[in-house]
Order: C-alpha cells, then sequence, then structure tokens
C-alpha cells in the first residue's frame, strides 16, 4: 500500500463514487448491495413462480395481458427468432418454456435471492457489527465475493436469451436429463446454468471463508462465543455449512458439464456412467443447502423475540447446540431425497433414521421460541410479528417434512404437491418471512431512518394470510396425486376435480405478489424519508445498536467496544432499565445476575 | 460465566458516540491484526493469525472438491467388476512413483524455505524457493509427457469412465500445481528483486500452506489411482 493510499485508508476520506457505492470494502456497503440484487432477483423469480401458476390454473390460455400485443407484433417475433417469442410463443407457455420457468424460478430463488440476502446481506452487515469488528477480516475478498456473485447472476440471466432457452432440467438437474440436449432441447441454457453456479460458488465461498476467520479471530474484547448473539451462531454456522457443501456441487457441476461437452459419461447409463451419482452428490450438497436457507433466518428470529418480549432467550446455549447439531446431521441425511430413486432399500432405513434424529434439535428450538415468549409482554412490532410468523409457519413446515422424511410415506408423496408445499412453507414461510423479519428490524441502522410501522403490519397480514391459502391447499393437492412439475394437469381425468383447488392456489398467489407491492413502497418511501438519529429505536442489547451514529462510518466503532454480558440480559430483576446492551457494564450484584 | 468476567481489564468509560465523528486514524489496536498478527487482545481463543487461518478455511474447500472428485472416482472403481476396465491402456505406475518422490521432495524443500526465512538466512530462502518451484515443473513435465503418451495410446476424456476419471482426477491436482508454482515463481522474483524482507514471511507462510495441501493430497491419488 502507497503512502496516499495508506491515508486515505485511515481517514477515508471521500473515497468517491465508485469506490463508496461500487468497489467498496466496507461490509456494510457489500450488504446492501447483496440486499438489492436479492430484491432486484425476487421481483423475477417472483414474476416467473406467477407464470407457472397462471399456467397450472387456465393450463395453455394466453398469458394476461398478451392480447395487447397484436398478431402481426407476435408474428414478427416468431420469425425473428427472438427469446420472448421462445418463451411464450404468441403469449402462451409452451410445453418446453414450462420447465424453464419453473427450473429457473427455483434457481433464482435459492440462489440470487435467499442465499444473497440471508448470507450476503445479513452476513456481511451484522457479524462485524454484532462481534464488535471494525470490518471482516478480509475487506477485499469481501468485495470481490459480491461482485463474483454478480457475474453469475449475470451468467444466469444470460440464459433466458440464448437460443435453446434456459436450462429446463429442475434446479435439481437430474442426469441424464440435463445431461444430453436431445432430452430437453436445451444446450447453452444448461451449460450458462452450471458456469453460473460454479461461479455462485466460488462467490459464496469467499464469503464463508470470510465469516469464519472473521467469528473465529474479530471478536471484540470480552465477546466470548458463549455472548455470541445466536445471529453469528448462526451465521457462522451457515458459512461452515458452505464451505463443506458448496465444492461437492461445484465437483458435480463440473463432471456434468464435461458430459455436456467433452463427450464424457459420468452420468450417461450408455457410456459406463451413473445417473444415481449426481443425485447423490446434488443431495449431499442439497441437503446442507436447505439449512443455509433456513439457519441464518433462525438466528435472526433468536434475536427478535427476545427484544420483543423483554426477557432472554429461553436455553440460550441449548440452541447454539442445536443449531450445531442440526448443522452436522444434515450432512448424513440426503439420501432422504432420493428414496424412490433405485438406491438400495436398506440405505433407506438409515436415512430415516437420521432425518428423523434431525428433527429433534429443531423441535428443540421451537419449544425455546415458545418458552422465551410464554408470559411475556410481547410488543407486536413489524419485524416481531414476521418473527412469530416463522416460528408457526416452521410447525407446519416441520410436520409435514416428517411425513417426507419416512421412506414408507414418502414413496407415496414424493414428486407430488405435498413436497411443493412442504418446502414452500420452509422456504417461503421460514427465509422470505425471517428475510422480512431482518429487514424490517435492521432497516434503521443500514439506512438511518425509519420504515412505516403501519404499513410494515399491513404487509405483514396480507403476506401471512396470502402465503397460507397460496400453500397450504397444495397438501391436499399433493395427496390427492397431482404430481408436481406437470404442464397441463386437465390431461389427467382424475385430476379434474382437483382443478377448482388449483385456481384457488393461483389467484391467491397473484394476491401473494401484490401483497409485496406494500413491502415496495414502504422501502422506497424509507429510503426516501427523512434521517433518525435515534440510536437503539428498538432498546436492543446487541453491539450494532451501540455503534454511532445511525448508519456507523467504515470502522465501525469510535473505539473498539469491550463486552461485558451475554446478548439476552432483558428484563434483569432489580434493574431499573429493562435491557442492557452489552458493552454496559452492570454494577457486581447485577453482572452476577446477567451472567448466571 | 462469573470466571470469565473476573478476568476482565479494568474497563475503559464507554464509547460515547458522536454522531457524525469520523473514525480515528490509523490502525486501532484490540482487532485482528490487518497483517495478519495473533489477536493482541484477551481473546477467548488461542491465537492463529487471521490470514493462515483464512487460508485452513481455503484448504479445507479445496478438499472438499477433492473429496467430490475422488467420490465420483470411487463410485466407478468399486462398482465395476474389473478396474482398469478391459482394453484400456496401463498408467505408467513406476514413473509416477518416481514423481512422486520428486513432488515429496518439494515439500522438503519447502520446509527448508519456512526454515531459512525464519531463521533469516536469504540466499538459502531464495535457494530452496527456486528449487521447489523447479521440483513443481519438473513433476507437471513428467506428468505432461505421460499424458502425452496416454492420449496416443488412445486413453482420452472421451474414451471411456477410465479416462475421464484419470483426466478429471489428476488434471485437477495439476491444475492446483500449477497454481502453486506460479505463487512460487513470483515469490522467486520478488525475492530476487529483493523486494521481499524476509520480515514479512506471512505471503511465503501461506504459499507454503497451499503446496503442502497441494502436496500432501498426491500420495492418496497415486494409491487410489495408479495402484490398484
Ligand atoms: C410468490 C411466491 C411463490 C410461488 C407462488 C411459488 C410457486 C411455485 C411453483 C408453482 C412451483 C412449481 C411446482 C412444480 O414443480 O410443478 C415452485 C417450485 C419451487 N419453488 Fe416456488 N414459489 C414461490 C416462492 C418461492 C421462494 C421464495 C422460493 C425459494 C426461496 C421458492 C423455491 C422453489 C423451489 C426450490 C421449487 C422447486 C422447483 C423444482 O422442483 O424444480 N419458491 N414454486
Ligand atoms: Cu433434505
Amino acid at each position: 500500500m502507497n503512502e496516499t493510499a495508506a491515508v486515505a485508508h485511515a481517514t477515508h476520506e471521500s473515497p468517491g463514487f465508485v469506490r463508496t457505492y461500487l468497489f467498496s470494502t466496507d461490509h456494510k456497503m457489500i450488504a446492501k448491495q447483496f440486499l438489492w440484487l436479492g430484491l432486484i432477483m425476487m421481483l423475477l423469480g417472483g414474476l416467473l413462480a406467477l407464470m407457472v401458476r397462471w399456467e397450472l390454473a387456465w393450463p395453455e390460455t394466453q398469458l394476461p395481458l398478451m392480447n395487447l400485443i397484436s398478431e402481426k407484433t407476435w408474428e414478427a417475433l416468431n420469425e425473428s427468432g427472438s427469446w420472448i417469442a421462445r418463451m411464450i410463443p404468441n403469449g402462451f407457455i409452451s410445453p418446453e418454456s414450462y420447465n424453464s420457468l419453473f427450473t429457473m424460478h427455483a434457481t433464482i430463488m435459492v440462489f440470487l435471492v435467499v442465499m444473497p440476502i440471508l448470507v450476503g446481506t445479513f452476513g456481511n452487515f451484522l457479524i462485524p457489527l454484532q462481534i464488535g469488528a471494525p470490518d471482516m477480516a478480509f475487506p477485499v475478498l469481501n468485495m470481490l465475493s459480491f461482485w463474483t456473485t454478480a457475474l453469475g447472476g449475470l451468467v444466469m440471466l444470460a440464459g433466458f436469451f440464448v437460443p435453446g432457452g434456459h436450462a429446463a432440467g429442475g434446479w435439481t438437474a437430474y442426469a441424464p436429463l440435463s445431461a444430453q440436449a436431445i432430452y430437453t432441447g436445451v444446450n447453452w441454457g444448461q451449460h450458462l446454468w452450471l458456469i453460473s453456479l460454479f461461479i455462485l460458488g466460488v462467490g459464496s465461498l469467499m464469503g464463508s471463508i470470510n465469516y469464519i476467520t472473521t467469528v473465529i479471530n474479530m471478536r471484540a474484547r470480552g465477546m466470548t462465543w458463549f455472548r455470541m448473539p445466536l445471529t453469528i451462531w448462526s451465521l457462522f454456522i451457515t458459512a461452515v455449512l458452505l464451505l463443506f457443501a458448496l465444492p461437492v456441487l461445484q465437483a458435480a457441476a463440473v463432471l456434468l458439464l464435461f458430459d455436456r461437452t467433452l463427450g464424457t459419461s459420468f452420468y450417461l447409463p450408455a457410456g459406463g456412467g451413473e445417473p444415481l451419482l449426481w443425485q447423490h452428490l446434488f443431495w449431499f450438497f442439497g441437503h446442507p443447502e436447505v439449512y443455509v436457507l433456513i439457519l441464518p433466518a433462525m438466528g435472526i428470529v433468536c434475536d427478535i423475540l427476545p427484544v420483543f418480549s423483554r426477557k432472554p432467550i429461553f436455553g440460550y446455549k441449548a440452541m447454539a447446540v442445536a443449531m450445531i447439531s442440526i448443522a452436522f446431521l444434515g450432512f448424513i441425511v440426503w439420501g432422504h431425497h432420493m428414496f424412490i430413486s433405485g438406491m438400495n432399500p436398506s440405505l433407506a432405513v438409515g436415512f430415516s433414521i437420521t432425518t428423523i434424529l434431525i428433527s429433534v434439535p429443531a423441535a428443540l428450538i421451537t419449544m425455546n421460541w415458545i418458552a422465551t415468549l410464554f408470559r411475556a409482554s410481547i410488543r407486536f412490532t413489524t419485524p416481531m410479528l414476521f418473527a412469530l410468523g416463522v416460528v408457526s409457519m416452521f410447525i407446519i413446515g416441520g410436520l409435514s417434512g416428517i411425513f417426507l422424511g419416512l421412506a414408507p410415506t414418502d414413496i407415496f408423496l414424493h414428486d407430488t404437491y405435498f413436497v411443493v408445499a412442504h418446502f414452500h412453507y420452509i422456504v417461503f414461510g421460514f427465509s422470505i418471512l425471517g428475510i422480512f423479519a431482518g429487514i424490517y428490524f435492521w432497516f434503521p441502522k443500514m439506512f438511518g431512518r425509519k420504515l412505516n410501522e403501519t404499513l410494515g403490519k399491513i404487509h405483514f397480514l396480507a403476506t401471512f394470510i396470502t402465503f397460507n391459502l397460496v400453500f397450504f391447499p397444495m397438501h391436499m393437492l399433493g395427496i390427492g396425486g397431482h404430481m408436481r412439475r406437470i404442464y397441463n394437469p386437465l390431461q389427467y381425468p382424475f385430476l379434474e376435480p382437483l382443478q377448482p383447488m388449483n385456481v384457488f392456489i393461483t389467484v391467491s398467489a397473484f394476491l401473494l405478489g401484490a401483497s409485496q407491492i406494500l413491502f415496495m413502497i414502504n422501502f422506497f418511501w424509507g429510503l426516501a424519508g427523512k434521517k433518525t438519529w435515534e440510536q437503539n429505536p428498538w432498546e436492543a442489547n446487541t453491539l450494532e445498536w451501540t455503534a454511532a451514529p445511525p448508519r456507523p462510518p467504515h470502522g465501525n466503532f469510535l473505539t473498539p467496544p469491550i463486552v461485558h454480558h451475554g446478548p439476552y440480559v432483558y428484563s434483569l430483576p432489580g434493574s431499573t432499565q429493562d435491557w442492557a446492551p452489552q458493552n454496559e457494564e452492570l454494577p457486581g450484584k447485577l453482572a452476577r445476575a446477567a451472567a448466571g | 460465566m462469573t470466571s470469565l468476567l473476573k478476568d476482565q481489564p479494568p474497563r475503559a468509560a464507554p464509547a460515547q458516540p458522536l454522531p457524525g465523528a469520523p473514525p480515528p486514524p490509523g490502525r486501532r489496536p484490540g482487532w485482528g491484526d490487518d497483517e495478519g498478527g495473533p489477536r493482541r487482545d484477551d481473546s477467548p481463543m488461542p491465537g492463529m493469525a487471521t490470514a493462515q487461518l483464512g487460508m485452513l478455511m481455503f484448504l479445507a474447500a479445496e478438499g472438499m472438491l477433492f473429496a467430490g472428485f475422488i467420490g465420483a472416482f470411487l463410485v466407478f472403481r468399486f462398482g465395476n467388476a474389473s478396474w482398469p476396465p478391459p482394453m484400456q491402456p496401463r498408467l505408467p505406475v513406476a514413473v509416477t512413483g518416481v514423481n512422486t518422490a520428486i513432488l515429496l521432495l518439494s515439500g522438503y524443500t519447502m520446509i527448508r524455505a519456512l526454515r531459512a526465512a525464519a531463521r533469516r538466512k536469504p540466499a538459502q530462502l531464495r535457494a530452496s524457493i527456486i528449487a521447489t518451484a523447479l521440483l513443481g515443473i519438473l513433476f507437471l513435465a513428467v506428468q505432461g509427457y505421460e499424458w502425452v503418451r496416454l492420449v496416443s495410446f488412445g486413453l482420452t476424456m472421451a474414451s471411456g469412465i477410465y479416462g475421464a476419471t484419470f483426466y478429471t482426477l489428476i488434471g485437477t491436482h495439476g491444475l492446483h500445481v500449477v497454481g502453486a508454482v506460479t505463487w512460487l515463481l513470483i515469490i522467486s522474483l520478488l525475492l530476487a528483486r529483493s523486494r521481499f524482507r524476509p520480515a514479512r514471511r506471512l505471503p511465503l507462510e501461506l504459499c507454503g500452506m497451499y503446496w503442502f495441501f497441494v502436496v500432501g493430497v498426491w500420495p492418496l491419488l497415486y494409491v487410489l489411482v495408479y495402484l490398484h
């Protein structure tokens, strides 16, 4: 580092637009970059979902508003071979493009919405602030992590525009369906999908290395492992999961790409390959991945519940240990996705047992949440409502998971809408509601402005109700035999009686989508609103609320904070104030009570 | 918990926030050191330099990448009745054995380089680094030559699962050696221009960790892939 750069680094004298907003090394700015990426992608992913829903409710009819485009224009589009005409010829969804739609809906939601926001945004924003560090351990690597992710996103989007359309083998890309272009008619789309996944993996790994190192080495004085907020525990465990799971997906993706481009046959039985190998490698990554999608939200809920119940979290250490055991067990359950794949049936017994074992720590976490709420005088703020939403939805999603985790019931339910209902109770009811809880909670710290509480509560109610209207009936559809990933349910006479339910779900889905407009209004209104100097609006204990001003500068803390007790010291008996920031030293007797 | 509280040093006045005030310039004590030095505070964890810790995490991820490829390889090796499959060329076991020795030797020269850096012997450091890089290049050259021969015998990526697993696994390792050798060459260039102060051993140590990883996985690959 040369002299001038060193000075600039030390004083942060107006680093200029590019260094402030684009190539910033400030973890708080990088967190916001991830947030924008995720929110924009959420819009796209949601749109794709609504198109899928339209097809299921009113199969092979023209999409809404498409009649506004004249036939002549469609003809011209068709002739020029434009990507729009390929995706929705004449405004209709074709069987091929339907496959691309649900594949890309899931891929985008998982890799470009939930991961960037839960891991990218909250990980970046909260880890240094909550452990009392000036920044991440490797700020430049952190910046690279975002830009690698953005590049991966661009490659993923490019797939929509290449001849043949985007990947259409499902987000699970089972071989041999995904291994040869002849099966789906997709060539470059699937290539780009694999390349993008690899790049996104590199970006995530950079983040994980940073998170782990930062949590281990950069904690402020007095911030012992068991004084860390549970959000930090969850993000740390998430980073470890990614570190061990992502490279396996990358290896699997490389082999698949070789099959597609170099003429190898890793997954092609005709050439001596083994299609099941893909499923094993994919789900070895995939199951830890689903914990990546919920663990940070779990931590966020653990931090929000105590703040608004004004009570310590119930069973702090048990929570941390439960999260660790979930992560550990998560690596030995992947076979529950493969009960009917033709793998050795005796293996299914083992995988059933480990799967049911995971529900022990999961149930413990839920019980601790409920115990935290028990007899509390709850402040029903917007973040709290969303956190309570997570708790309740986790109960439903967890229970349906038990039916799927046991081979005897799963053989009947596999590949039906029951599965779709189950994982949406988790990825939407848990991850997305958790994301909203986190955004409403930390918005004042991120942007130095406040979101409107009333609008937030309406947004919660609308989302919570319509979400359940969309996804609860899917359980019934699935038990009724409705398969997932079908283009036109009406081609099966036995599904005809269920069609009204499909229509009901789709109408609800459009309402769910529309409810998010409330969030957008609130978000942009909040950003445009006036600055708040309120430093600790929720009267919370964790260190980020002690960093000044409401939007701390690069470097976070004016002096290194010193931590005196855990993060959940609320309503301490004998104390006049019902909260005690972690950097505030309590007088002797209270300190002992807080530590005990 | 209480015992931890007792360990606390006398406490400074709580940081009173001054809205809008710029952070004080310069490096502030009490946090992990930018240069990768150990934490200087009463950290509850044994201090390992930040950069080394990061490198260790990176190597863990690398290990899982190899684990993925090795797992795929094992599925085929033990899933096939005869391995190598009939009508496939045999791998050069003896030559690669010698090559294994070359790579292991480079691990030893790397140890010597690190020792020289610790004892501040620039001449020995430079010699050992160059020796390590040359041994790495020799390893790659021998392997490249063997690959050319194997291809001429008809073993290619597309010739069947045997060739595909072989080139994927050994090629991935080879790419890692290429990366590590490049890194070593950059370091020896810096050493030659004597821009490399022996006191700043950190980049060297990181490179050493990476090199040991690359050397360390090789014997495993040799045993699994070449010997059956
Ligand atoms: C407006 C909210 C949403 C709606 C209406 C919706 C609807 C759907 C539908 C209709 C499918 C296809 C089912 C089939 O295969 O036939 C699907 C699949 C899927 N969705 Fe969603 N979804 C929503 C939000 C999300 C979110 C937020 C995530 C992730 C965080 C997500 C992840 C997935 C996944 C992983 C699949 C499986 C795709 C596959 O099997 O290839 N969804 N969704
Ligand atoms: Cu699973």
